[in-house]
């Protein structure tokens, strides 16, 4: 495929500060795996956003400085994190309760296909798939308040990743979200 | 094995056993599978999630619509055993835990029928704040004190095995 259709237009960290302007202050914001971490360093100072990892922390800081790495202050991806002051540490049912729960205000996360209508799929290559493997994506994307993707318009193959519909198997559906406008969410 | 995320980085023994055939997988989204320990441990048998509607993990599974909104029925599950990590356990079984290797641990310590927990420290009765404790003695049957105990994530890099 040619360099023009896979879209070299902007750069990964162009596509996370462009996010990041979206996420108002205030903002309790969960970040997915891959690009979506990218975003964090891109928040304007003047907003204060506390970051959410579902494997049990909300005031997730940077990672430390080298050698300071803590094996059991990680976030979702296995990763070495920091906690802020004001940070809390919680289990995995309080973490996935304050998702499912509709107190996630935002959840920015990587694509492999986003529909027309609204669907995404990002959890597996279908019947190929030799280890299928799901981690929380399913909850956030039916639990989150609002969810931002960050990706490519197309694969590294140049194919179209804004389909009509998604032909990976889906992560979640427009019609499984949330009706913010509903009891419950005004 | 009923799991999220059945692969790690230098974790090869459920990959091999499964592209072989020789273990079943039911694979459940994480919160939904924390809940469902949590339910199995609190003795409920059941409770719907909006979590999976209309992906391939709902497949079978009944659904019901609350307030326009479709939900899947989940089941609580339990365990014969539950081992688990702690930072530091007293004699009647109390526990806190360090940072975010709490995850899973006071739902399993809840939900099994027999809790081992591998400590860091082992103190007196009444030498943890009960403001601060996680995990209630009831939910504990026993306590191993293993003081700085080497990672986990240390020995899967150095490639350890046990058979």
């Amino acid at each position: 495929m040619s360099a023009q259709n896979r879209g070299d237009g902007w750069s990964r960290d162009d596509i996370a500060r462009n996010i990041a302007l979206d996420i108002e202050d205030g903002a309790i914001v969960n970040l997915g795996i891959g690009m979506p971490e990218l975003v964090a360093s891109h928040i304007p100072e003047d907003r204060e956003v506390l970051f959410h990892t579902e494997n049990g922390l909300l005031g997730m800081g940077p990672p430390p400085p080298a050698g300071q790495e803590n094996p059991e202050l990680i976030n979702a991806g296995k990763r070495p994190v920091t906690a802020i002051a004001g940070a809390s540490f919680f289990d995995h049912a309080a973490s996935f309760g304050m998702i499912r729960g509709g107190h996630i205000d935002v959840c920015v996360l990587g694509a492999m296909e986003v529909s027309e209508g609204g669907d995404l799929a990002n959890w597996s290559l279908g019947d190929d798939d030799p280890a299928p493997a799901v981690g929380g994506a399913m909850d956030l994307v039916a639990g989150a308040r609002r969810i931002l993707i960050a990706t490519r318009h197309c694969t590294r193959d140049g194919k179209p990743k804004l389909v009509k519909a998604c032909s990976y198997p889906v992560t979640g559906i427009e019609r499984g979200r949330p009706d913010l406008h509903g009891p419950g969410h005004t | 094995m009923i799991c999220s995320f059945p692969r790690t980085a230098g974790s090869t023994v459920f990959q091999s056993l499964y592209s072989a055939g020789k273990i079943e997988l039911e694979l459940v989204p994480q919160g939904t599978l924390a809940e469902r320990i949590r339910a199995g441990g609190a003795g409920i048998p059941a409770f719907y999630t909006p979590t999976a509607v209309g992906t391939r993990l709902a497949e079978g599974k009944e659904s019901r619509v609350f307030g326009g909104r479709e939900y899947l029925l989940e089941s609580g599950i339990r365990a014969d055993y539950a081992l688990i990590k702690c930072h530091r356990a007293d004699r009647l079984g109390n526990l806190v835990y360090n940072k975010t290797a709490r995850n899973f641990s006071p739902l399993m310590a809840a939900a099994a029928d027999t809790t081992v927990v591998q400590a860091g420290s082992f103190v007196e009765a009444g030498a943890i704040d009960p403001e601060t404790i996680v995990t209630q003695g009831v939910f504990v049957d026993r306590i191993v004190e293993i003081p700085a105990a080497v990672e986990e994530s240390s020995l899967v890099a150095a490639g350890a095995s046990y058979p």
